[in-house]
């Protein structure tokens, strides 16, 4: 694990994991929650539109799959270069 | 057995148990001090985050908030819980990693100046100290209202607790102390939602109940319908504001949201938590671990606020709008209604029959009747549903460990920042280790009397005071650590000239709106009528962090690349091996 080439591939990979999980985080709290809500107006949840239940409960469940998903996936890339401690 | 009986006794075996494990878990050395020894583990460690996290804000007002707001105060929601995705992917594991005890030791050691270290130490410790301030004046609060004494007391009172555990166990002691804290507040958060969604809607999960039907007539709507939508038809019906449209700007609510997030991720005693953990995996965990525990009380917080509203309104019209609304006579006289009695002692609900026709009528505008304080919902709910003594007490006691726990973990960062950050690494590099703990100790002893003082003549602006400190960690910290970490170009001179634009601007804008130094009359707009398109004096700790980053990006590029073996640390602290061994400073 010294070498230079595995470390840079490690922390790609590591910021590529990083990219794809802050965009589902952006678009479940920001984008259905608030600026893509009137587009998702025509879908009922409970008595209210789908865009209220991302604000006030869809968003937290998400954000609670996705910091556990990012620490798995990143246990087993740890493995993968050797990093792990 | 009365409610003040009750209410002692629940509350002093709850304080009994902190002080007990304060005993237990009293720490020896300055690692044990600071970081808990690092022996902590990523459940037990998330659990405290919960605790150290949620404080009085948290537990007595955001449901109250809600229960008024409606839709336009997700931002709490989503703001508050977010920030920890941030957290676990952009910051904690690194800075485990990185294997020192403060926010500004990294700061200072990853940009190669006393200067970002000193400015990180007055970040950290104006954002900490206006926060837990508003934590001691709820403390004053709750104990005058449930035991029965007068603010003063009740927050001296408190003082000499936390005083007691903070100093003797330092991070070990506040760590478990925390835990049973967090066990204490979400089971006197919970059980009171679980009974009322149980009678509303018949789920005994307050989450799911939120979005069903209810089982039952409430205020003249039959039953059957969607619990929101029996909502939203009796507040319009009332003339109150709609519960589920968005009357907030879209600008304002994404940049308020934003802030939120971002301050929280910025926060040090949140940050410091993960130093806490033995590995860089454990971190990561602990995030998670966090986040649990803390949703557990935020996918209830909206299904409380939403039935309190619903079961004041069913109070005021039980037999629906149309019909005639409750009498002077029975809530003067009713056992159900004993609740309205009891917070009309306090001054916090205030009703007057000003038509003189014998009823109480509560709606929004002319010939209105009733005035509810938003920040009595939690506290009043099992009165108001009519739950036994017991869970009375229960709340009170929970009431007080959110508050608690929260100022504990505060008063811990401020203290840390002054004995480590200042007195160890600037004043006397060579002070001997029980030296050091002995400062740590004086310096949160004074933290605590500041704190205190503060906390029972408050300044009048404790809600500007939060605002403040979350705008100012999100405009000053937050972007120096993320930089620190992903960013091998930004330099010392850049880190320092990004934290002061940062904070000054945000520091300026909310002046601008609440006054300089929060004396009124001295400001020269106002949040109804902002100085940038709508944004609030609330919502600018994200332009102030955007700022931040910009300003380190251009400075740092127009002077020199950092070092080499600042590279190499950077470099080092973005793989998780050998976290182990970093332990000494």
């Amino acid at each position: 694990m010294a070498i230079q080439s595995d470390k840079n591939a490690y922390w790609s990979a590591n910021k590529r994991i990083i990219g794809i999980s802050l965009v589902i985080w952006f678009l479940c709290s920001f984008g259905f929650g608030i600026l893509l809500r009137p587009a998702l107006s025509g879908i009922i949840v409970g008595g209210t539109d789908l865009g209220f239940w991302f604000a006030q409960q869809g968003s937290i469940l998400v954000f609670l799959i996705l910091i556990f998903a990012y620490a798995f996936r990143m246990n087993k890339l740890d493995r993968e270069y050797g990093v792990d401690e | 057995m009365d409610q003040f009986t009750l209410n002692i006794i629940v509350v002093g075996a709850t304080f009994a148990l902190y002080i007990g494990i304060a005993i237990w878990a009293r720490a020896g050395s300055t690692s044990e001090f600071y970081a808990a020894g690092r022996g902590v583990h990523p459940v037990v460690n998330g659990m405290a985050t919960g605790a150290d996290w949620m404080s009085a804000a948290s537990f007595i007002s955001m449901a109250g908030i809600i229960a008024f707001g409606g839709y336009n105060t997700s931002a709490y929601l989503m703001g508050w819980t977010g920030g920890y995705v941030l957290l676990a992917m952009l910051l904690a594991p690194y800075l485990r990693k990185f294997g020192k005890f403060t926010v500004p030791e990294f700061v200072g050691d990853r940009f190669y100046s006393q200067t970002a270290r000193t400015v990180a130490v007055i970040c950290l410790v104006v954002a900490s100290l206006t926060y837990v301030i508003g934590q001691m004046t709820g403390v004053g609060v709750a104990f005058s209202r449930f035991l029965e004494v007068d603010n003063l007391t009740g927050l001296l009172i408190g003082a000499a607790i936390v005083f007691f555990y903070a100093v003797i166990g330092g991070m070990k002691g506040i760590t478990y102390t925390q835990v049973a804290q967090y066990v204490v507040l979400i089971i006197a958060y919970t059980i009171p939602a679980i009974f009322i969604a149980l009678q509303l809607t018949g789920t005994p999960i307050p989450a799911i109940g939120l979005f069903s039907d209810t089982t039952t007539q409430i205020a003249g709507v039959p039953a059957g319908q969607p619990m929101l939508a029996t909502l939203e038809q009796l507040v319009t019906d009332l003339g109150f504001g709609s519960y589920l449209a968005q009357t907030d700007t879209t600008l304002n609510l994404f940049l308020f949201t934003m802030t939120l997030m971002i301050g929280t991720a910025g926060l040090p005693h949140v940050i410091v938590r993960f130093f806490t953990v033995p590995t860089v995996k454990d971190a990561r965990f602990s995030a998670g671990w966090a986040l649990v525990f803390i949703a557990l009380l935020y996918l209830t917080a909206p299904a409380v606020g939403a039935m309190a509203r619903l079961n004041v309104i069913d109070t005021f019209w039980p037999n629906g709008l149309n019909a005639e609304a409750v009498s002077v006579e029975e809530i003067e006289t009713s056992d159900e209604l004993a609740w309205v009695r009891n917070w009309e002692k306090t001054g916090l609900l205030t009703f007057e029959d000003a038509n003189g026709n014998g009823t109480i009528e509560y709606r929004s505008g002319e010939g209105n009747e009733l005035d509810v304080n938003r920040d009595i919902m939690v506290l009043a709910n099992p009165e108001i549903a009519n739950l036994p003594g017991w869970v009375i007490a229960l709340v009170a006691a929970g009431g007080l460990a959110a508050a608690l726990s929260t100022a504990a973990g505060l008063l811990m960062a401020i203290a840390s920042a002054v004995s480590h950050d200042l007195i160890k690494s600037q004043i006397n590099p060579n002070i001997s280790e029980k030296n050091e703990l002995l400062a740590a100790r004086i310096s949160m002893g004074v933290a605590i009397v500041v704190a205190t003082i503060l906390g029972a003549n408050p300044p009048g602006f404790a809600a500007q005071t939060v605002a403040l400190a979350f705008g100012l960690a999100a405009a000053s910290i937050f972007p120096a650590l993320m930089m620190g970490i992903f960013s091998k170009r930004i330099n010392n001179k850049g880190a320092v000239a990004g934290m002061i634009a940062g904070l000054l601007v945000t520091l300026v804008y909310i002046f601008l709106h609440k006054g300089w130094f929060f004396i009124q009359g001295t400001n020269s707009f106002t949040d109804a009528d902002p100085l940038l398109f709508s944004i609030k004096s609330t919502s600018f700790g994200a332009v102030g962090a955007l700022v931040n980053f910009a300003v380190a990006y251009v400075v740092s590029n127009a002077t020199d690349e950092p070092p080499v073996e600042i590279q190499e640390l950077v470099e080092n602290i973005r793989i998780p091996s050998g976290a182990g061994a970093a332990v000494d400073h």
